[in-house]
């Protein structure tokens, strides 16, 4: 018997039940959406991280405070130093550098005459403003001499501008933080979530003056180091790692109480990260895969009794036990393989929405990534699935006497 | 030529531990353009003669050589093109598929022949002039009438041009005056050539064969001649 005609007697045998049919691929449905949600939006988060740390630059390192083990002692917050700052702007330690920008962080309650802001502090030297990419729509950004005379100057995110001052002329204003006071040079364009940082929240001091003033500390929270040439940044990495062992004494690179970073290290971190989650959500939906699997071989194993007799005739007329088991196999592939397709659409259709929420509500911008290969994978799933649990009953089906045609209703 | 021939044709049925006795001791023979109705009251063991016969079941014991071909040690698949290739059936309840058209239905043995589309439509075409339902080839079976009905299953079952065709009850589900049209047809293939076994329980029936056998307690009780035949085209319908 020729596979096109199997098909049509299949195809056939499907319509003739609709209900049921949708009934039966609704768990199939469910699982691949589960399945689609969650690989795409994790393969989107995935891209939104791997794309921040891409902005930061494939020229930059980052110094991070601490030790490389996550053993005891691991966490470090003092260990880098304005000498360190030093050492690493001499150009002989560190000859491919270009802009070397340490910086520090916190929180701060900003004031200006009733009105109070609680804002992220950013302890900033001038190469923030190209490290971070920060654009000013009025005024200017801090510059070196504010940095090394511990200027009181202030520069206001977009968001901190508007709530203090409203549409009025912040420039040159003065607003209070810890009851210093601080004269507004510049406030930032709106910028958004990033990774780290909503920018339209910031309030920029000079590291310096955010140190002595407003966080109580010297030392620096993280130092990025960018250079010219892409090329160079793994030769620059073994030169700060030089200069900063230098400066601390140490001679076994395993007592290094820095870490040195690029956005490479870290995307593989994020990434292997989000793989794990990825699969861990994912095979949380598979098992409703297999729930609906089951679910199919249920209803299945039912058509076949109910339709004893037109099995039992199909063989009186001639039908062998192969063509029975293709029809019934047929059958069960071609309802998984539907219920694949719709839940691949409605997986991509609620995460396409999940991202537009996310952008609205959280103000990130998550790439959609159109999930091809997890569509053809979701519907090859399902097809393998219903291949699986459809074989037992179809080949209950294919054993089933052509005398059963005989017996009267 | 004999197209059946059985000798010690048993069939056991085994349920449990039990044995039923289905048919034992069975020598019968038919020959190529005959006519004959199997008879007997229910119990008797004429459906599974016609079961052993129509190459549905195997036999228990004793050997069955239908068209010269041993049956009894054949697999499923051949049985299968037996069944497709030589013989044809109609049954009682009809066994139509409902919801697909008067010559979808007559398609189907084709379908299981691997015939090409156009042998399909010719051979199903054909088929359904033959029975007088040209002007239903489109029709949904579950909209025809029982006569209606066994007539298509005639179609269906002389689809594959069979060496044989065993009718199992075929008016058992019709009024009187379809089951004489029923009747009248197999005697006109009858007449054309083709050899037919019918299986009933009503003598008026197989009074329209020109042989008949009598089916009692699972073996033959007699097999004879039919005596005052009826021709329905000569006489008429009853009742």
């Amino acid at each position: 018997m020729k596979l096109k005609d199997t098909i049509k007697i299949s195809i056939l045998g499907l319509t003739l039940h609709k209900t049921r049919s949708v009934l039966t691929i609704l768990g199939i449905v469910i699982g691949i959406t589960a399945i689609i949600i969650v690989t795409s939006l994790g393969s989107s988060a995935e891209k939104f991280i791997l794309g921040e740390l891409e902005s930061f630059g494939t020229n930059s390192a980052f110094i991070i405070p601490g030790r490389g083990d996550f053993g005891e002692n691991s966490i470090l917050t003092d260990s880098l130093k304005e000498k360190d700052v030093e050492a690493l702007e001499k150009e002989s330690n560190v000859p491919d550098a270009n802009l070397i920008v340490p910086f520090v962080f916190g929180p701060a309650t900003v004031v200006y005459e009733s009105e109070k802001f609680h804002a992220s502090l950013l302890g900033a030297s001038p190469g923030n403003q190209q490290v971070d990419k920060l654009e000013l729509t009025d005024g200017e950004f801090i510059i070196n001499e504010d940095t090394t005379q511990k200027s009181a100057v202030i520069v206001l995110g977009s968001k901190v501008k508007e709530e203090l001052f409203g549409s009025s002329e912040a420039i040159g204003q003065r607003v209070k933080i810890k009851d210093k006071t601080y004269r507004v040079i510049g406030v930032l364009e709106p910028k958004g979530q990033s990774l780290f940082v909503d920018y339209d929240d910031v309030v920029i001091v000079p590291y310096t003056t955010a140190q002595q003033y407003i966080l109580g500390y010297n030392y620096i929270q993280r130092i990025v180091v960018t250079t010219y040439d892409a090329a160079k940044l793994s030769g620059m990495v073994k030169d700060i790692e030089a200069t900063l062992r230098e400066s601390h004494n140490i001679e076994d690179p395993d007592d290094d109480d820095f870490i040195v970073q690029t956005a490479e290290d870290a995307a593989q971190t994020f990434g292997q990260i989000t793989s794990v989650l990825t699969i861990l959500l994912g095979s949380i939906a598979g098992i409703s895969l297999v729930v609906g699997g089951v679910g199919i071989m249920n209803i299945m194993l039912v058509s076949v009794t109910e339709r004893t007799r037109e099995i039992g005739l199909r063989k009186a007329l001639g039908a062998k036990n192969k063509d029975i088991l293709t029809q019934f196999l047929i059958e069960a592939v071609i309802l998984t393989g539907i219920g694949g397709v719709i839940g691949v659409i409605t997986g991509s259709l609620i995460s396409y929405v999940g991202i537009i929420l996310i952008h609205n509500f959280a103000g990130i911008n998550f790439p959609f990534s159109s999930p091809l290969s997890g569509a053809i994978l979701g519907v090859g799933v399902s097809m393998a699935i219903g291949f699986v649990f459809g074989i037992y009953p179809a080949r209950r089906a294919s054993l089933k006497s052509p005398i059963e045609a005989l017996r009267y209703e | 030529m004999a197209i059946i021939n059985t000798s010690n044709l048993t069939k056991i049925y085994e349920n449990e531990g039990v044995e039923t006795i289905g048919i034992q001791n069975v020598n019968l023979k038919i020959n190529e353009g005959e006519f004959i109705a199997i008879i007997g009251p229910s119990g008797s063991g004429k459906s599974t003669l016609l079961q052993l016969l129509g190459c549905l079941d195997r036999p228990s014991g004793g050997n069955y050589l239908f068209d010269g071909k041993e049956i009894s040690s054949l697999e499923d698949e051949d049985l299968a093109e037996i069944r497709n290739k030589k013989i044809g059936f109609v049954f009682q309840s009809f066994n139509l598929l409902p919801r697909q058209t008067v010559i979808e239905n007559i398609m189907l043995p084709l379908v299981y022949a691997d015939a090409t589309n156009e042998q399909r439509k010719a051979i199903s075409e054909k088929m359904v002039n033959l029975v007088g339902l040209k002007d239903r080839s489109n029709f949904q079976v579950s909209k025809l009438s029982g006569g209606q009905k066994q007539r298509v299953a005639i179609a269906r079952a002389l689809a594959n041009n069979p060496k044989i065709i065993f009718a199992d009850e075929p008016t058992g589900s019709l009024d009187s005056k379809s089951g004489e049209v029923i009747l009248d047809f197999f005697q006109k293939l009858h007449a054309k050539g083709h050899t037919i076994v019918i299986v009933t329980h009503e003598s008026y029936v197989a009074q329209c064969a020109e042989r008949i056998i009598h089916i009692r307690d699972g073996a033959i009780e007699k097999d004879e001649k039919t005596k005052s035949r009826r021709i329905i085209s000569e006489t008429g319908f009853i009742k």
